[in-house]
């Protein structure tokens, strides 16, 4: 059964396609241990409600370039034998400005699944599309453009598909209107 | 009219059978109430639960669900229905032959529910259809739908048939059918449940109150008010206000005495 951690995977990106991987910045804690465990006692835990600001955009994940993302899809599903790509989707970070796409392949013959993340900025999120060679992210591929607005050029038909063609907005984002009136106030004025 | 009815079921018991011209008619249309076989959402689940054998309902002559609008009597408006939806909802209801009824079943399609405050979510069906009864739950089990139908049947006990609209020579009107917009449902080319606000229209009334709008706008110009997410709340605890939202307060019938006096 194919098995493969995010570390291999990060080793397996360095070597073969390089200058894919996007060297997060990692706190200094976990960049200095190396796997071992830290001496001395453990920071007092804070209390619920007390924590320090989180850094979101803080991950052991492969985090890739936008645009090279059809090349390691290819890697991932022609060398890597990843041929089912089951989630496409994206998080909105809005307080960083960033929008992140997210990846998930799975290997048909199990084991643990692949995760590649690949982050564009918000007002400018675009990331080549992989479905004239991989079908399977049509739907997916839509559905990201649709809730979060991320445009996926080389797409054969990027159209709305749970809202209407006219509508305006991308409902997923974070700083789309909740229960504000803002249209409203718009007539208003 | 009591003594009426209780000489006239006594008639029955000795095999005579006298009517009135409305109670034969009420009759016929009460026992074969036929629904439209559509389900939008998990209510649709216990509709069907309610058509199956366990809490059968063809007891009460509405087991016949019709895959047209042209044969049905009945819309059980059963689940949620989505802006995108509600255009194939009005539009099914203006193809139903009067007399026509509908049943808006949980709390969906009444209000809109746990996904009123949501983009996609029409708030309340009776923006653009006139609703017979309704069905709170989320979502009502089978006797609550039984019990609708029951209410249902009542309803057409009451009707006189000079009273009522498809005898008489006004014809039947259809209801106007929404467009999408750019924030939302239009109609006629107006805004009237943009997103992120309250519908701009108000809801229909009943069939028996005469299928208007009943004009009660749900304060378009008013945000509603979530007391922990506003930071001039006083917190009892994390997640605890102190005291009551005076919105609640206002409806709140316990708490009413409490007002009247302060």
């Amino acid at each position: 059964m194919p098995s493969m951690s995010t570390a291999e995977l990060k080793e397996r990106l360095i070597r073969d396609l390089p200058g894919v991987l996007v060297i997060t910045p990692v706190k200094a804690e976990h960049a200095n241990n190396g796997g071992t465990q830290p001496k001395g006692d453990p920071p007092p835990k804070p209390k619920r409600g007390e924590e320090g600001p989180v850094d979101l955009l803080a991950t052991k994940d492969a985090i890739v370039l936008a645009e090279r993302i059809p090349d390691v899809a290819r890697y991932v599903r022609d060398t890597l034998g990843y041929t089912l790509l089951t989630d496409l989707t994206a998080v909105d970070y809005l307080a960083d400005g960033v929008i992140e796409l997210i990846y998930r392949f799975v290997h048909l013959e199990g084991g643990p699944t692949l995760a590649i993340k690949t982050r564009v900025p918000r007002d400018r999120a675009v990331v080549p599309s992989i479905t004239p060679f991989w079908p399977g992210a049509d739907l997916q591929e839509r559905e990201a453009f649709d809730m979060y607005g991320v445009d996926f050029p080389g797409h054969p038909n990027l159209v709305r598909v749970y809202m209407w063609d006219a509508f305006e907005g991308f409902p997923m984002r974070k700083d789309f209107p909740k229960q504000g009136d803002k249209y409203i106030a718009e007539e208003e004025e | 009219m009591a003594e009426d009815t209780e000489i006239q079921l006594e008639l029955e018991k000795q095999g005579v059978f006298v009517s009135t011209i409305n109670r034969f008619y009420n009759w016929g249309r009460r026992s074969s109430v036929w629904p439209l076989a559509f389900g939008l959402a998990c209510c649709a689940i216990e509709m069907m639960a309610t058509g199956l054998s366990r809490y059968d309902l063809a007891r009460f002559g509405a087991e016949m669900f019709r895959a047209s609008p042209r044969q049905a009597d009945l819309m059980i408006v059963a689940g949620t229905v989505t802006k995108k939806m509600a255009p194939q909802v009005v539009r099914l209801y203006n193809q139903m032959p009067e007399p026509r009824y509908v049943i808006s079943m949980g709390a969906c399609a009444t209000s809109g529910g746990p996904f009123r405050d949501g983009y996609n979510v029409l708030r309340g069906i009776d923006l653009f259809l006139p609703v017979d009864v309704y069905i709170p739950g989320c979502p009502p089990r089978p006797e609550a739908l039984l019990h609708a139908i029951m209410t249902l049947q009542a309803q057409i006990d009451d009707q006189k048939l000079n009273r009522v609209r498809w005898y008489g020579k006004t014809e039947a009107k259809d209801f106007p059918v929404p467009t999408f917009g750019k924030q939302g449902l239009e109609l006629e080319g107006r805004l009237i449940d943009p997103v992120g606000g309250l519908p701009l229209i108000s809801p229909y009334n009943s069939p028996l109150a005469g299928e208007l709008r009943s004009g009660r706008i749900e304060h378009p110009e008013l945000a509603r008010h979530f007391p922990i997410m506003d930071d001039t709340v006083e917190l009892e605890g994390p997640n605890k206000a102190v005291g009551v939202a005076p919105e609640i307060a206002i409806d709140d019938l316990k708490r009413k005495p409490e007002v009247a006096r302060a």
